[in-house]
């Protein structure tokens, strides 16, 4: 069975098509493959094939492993919260819909941080995820179940979401792609609501072609989602294999911020290999972009503490036993369902939509929102993309970060500014680098950013920068890349 | 600074029972991001339109059709505390 895992979901897809592999053959090799998980990846997985309500009819695709924050018909979907423990949702995502109408059977539902807030999964309600490469590290967040079981050898691919970097920083710290579709592109019915302005659905795989193959099944128009308006055309398998004619933005502003010194090399050596390629690269000015961090911890949590008001142990959910009246069942049941992190975001978000403060947080933080995307309009009046390094770290130790909010709320500082903009970005693996002050060799992500609904443009970049870094390095017994 | 007295506050407003432990924290967290956050205070926004929303969208409108919605039952199950076909809750003012 080790050579049908090695298939990407694509290779598995054109064998089955050609008559070389069976459906099922596939779904039990990586069934199997699932039930091994040592890294707490996953929070349920499917049985004998069997997931709740849903049934595909005709499998012709890989199995997928889907975040736990997608409403699945009578499978458990907890959003990695203790409020939700035992959900079953009486309808089915969008997103995860089209995966079974395409022939997708779901492997799991995985973990991740408590509604989709942190950079290290270390949020969960169900225990932290390891990072397949270091299992003392943490796999990045929020999508880090997703990402984790595809590095590791658990799933052939995934999806996540990502509303400030949840599936490309992830991906970044497990070595492998991760695309943030422009806002829009996906249907975000049945995705339980974190920031409804900046959550977007997206892949988690192993390589580009399988990105473009997911975003081509995930993409379109949605009557259930107002904003979903979908790609003009659906993506094309990408098959480009020079950067020539293309221009590529760095930063100046975001060049030198907290970044790693191994990241920074993997960076740089990205940089000449673009022009290796035939690319050109220059420095723009995001004068903004910076004070990404500050918008977005004010946008994010305040449209979370509208959304999350809806857990008030009435309609669904776990109610916390009390003898009070109704206002003090709602308290307790808040105050034991909520996890720190996410009791500490609806309090800024409260706060920051107070009487008294809106004016000077949300009020400001969505005047620099529009600052951070006409920054990026006029980068794209020059250039075809903007890059920068997906994360300024490679994968940190558990526990390194908890105690300190903010110096997790910096893991997004790169990829925070393209959410708020609402644009494309791709993270793909450039490298291996220690972490500063030593340890095992590690992946590095490299961002690349596009305009709106650029996706097919940004595909094609990254597939042919993909084989020229020929990343081939695999999480395994020892850091030998 | 956030002090104790607006951690309760903005507690209350959130529907969330804090410990005094958490509240003690809560108020050396938020202010930490806060202090963070109140750079963009320097930046001249006087005549930037804000940004609520990304994708340059009008009204989306249907056509109003009668279709199935969700059977009462169904509805229903998920509830903690589900009662003659209703969600039950505890009263606004409990008898103490």
């Amino acid at each position: 069975m080790a050579e049908l895992l090695d298939l990407t979901a694509l290779e598995a897809h054109a064998a089955m098509c050609a008559g070389e592999l069976s459906a099922e053959d596939c779904h039990d090799a990586w069934t199997e493959a699932a039930a091994g998980d040592e890294l707490n990846a996953y929070l349920w997985r499917s049985q004998n094939g069997e997931a709740g309500g849903i049934k595909v009819e005709r499998p012709c695709l890989a199995p997928i492993a889907v975040k736990d924050i997608f409403c699945t018909e009578a499978v458990p979907t907890t959003a990695a919260s203790k409020i939700l423990e035992g959900y079953r949702p009486p309808y089915t995502a969008t997103a995860v819909r089209r995966l079974i109408e395409a022939g997708a059977p779901i492997l799991g539902k995985t973990n991740m941080d408590e509604f989709a807030m942190g950079s290290s999964n270390e949020n969960s309600a169900y225990g932290a995820v390891l990072n397949p490469w270091d299992r003392t590290r943490v796999p990045g967040g929020s999508s880090g179940g997703s990402a984790a079981a595809v590095a590791g050898g658990l799933a052939p691919w995934a999806i996540g979401t990502d509303t400030g970097g949840s599936i490309r920083q992830p991906a970044s710290l497990c070595g492998i792609v991760g695309l943030k579709p422009t806002y829009g592109a996906i249907s975000r019915y049945g995705m339980i609501a974190f920031a409804s302005s900046l959550d977007q659905c997206g892949p988690l795989t192993r390589d580009v072609s399988d990105a473009a193959l997911l975003l081509a099944i995930l993409q379109g128009r949605d009557s259930c989602d107002s904003t979903s308006v979908g790609l003009e055309t659906a993506p094309r398998l990408p098959d480009r294999e020079d950067l020539r004619g293309l221009r590529f933005a760095v930063p100046a502003e975001m060049r030198s911020d907290g970044m790693e010194a191994g990241v920074r090399a993997v960076f740089e050596a990205t940089l000449k290999r673009i022009e290796d390629l035939g690319g050109e690269i220059a420095e723009v000015s995001l004068p903004h972009a910076e004070h990404g961090i500050s918008a977005y911890y004010v946008i994010a949590p305040a449209e979370a503490s509208s959304n999350l008001a809806r857990y008030d142990g009435v309609r669904y959910g776990v109610r916390a036993a009390t003898d009070g009246d109704v206002v003090e069942m709602y308290e307790s049941t808040r105050a034991a369902g909520f996890g720190d992190e996410v009791k500490r975001r609806i309090m800024l978000g409260t706060y920051a939509l107070s009487s008294g403060y809106y004016d000077a947080y949300y009020g400001r933080a969505q005047k620099v929102r529009t600052k951070i995307a006409e920054d990026f309009a006029a980068a794209f009046g020059q250039f075809d993309f903007v890059v920068t390094p997906t994360s300024p770290s490679v994968a940190f130790g558990l526990g390194e970060k908890t105690d300190d909010p903010l110096a997790m709320y910096m893991n997004d500082f790169f990829t925070v500014p393209m959410s708020l903009a609402g644009i494309p970005a791709i993270s793909i693996p450039a490298g291996l680098a220690e972490p500063d002050g030593g340890g095992p060799q590690l992946p590095v992500g490299f961002q690349i950013a596009a305009p709106a609904f650029g996706e097919q443009k940004l595909l094609e970049a990254a597939y042919a920068l993909e084989q020229a870094i020929a990343f081939k390095a695999k999480p395994g017994n020892g850091t030998d890349g | 600074m956030i002090e104790r007295e607006q951690v309760l506050h903005v507690a209350k407003l959130s529907r969330l029972r804090l410990s005094e432990a958490e509240v003690e924290k809560m108020a050396g967290e938020l202010s930490g991001i806060l202090e963070h956050v109140d750079r963009i205070g320097e930046l001249d926004l006087d005549d930037v339109a804000p940004t609520s929303h990304v994708v340059d969208l009008e009204n989306v409108l249907r056509p109003d059709q009668s279709r199935p919605s969700w059977p009462r039952e169904v509805m229903l199950e998920q509830a903690p505390d589900p009662a003659e076909g209703a969600f039950r809750v505890p009263s606004p003012r409990a008898e103490s």
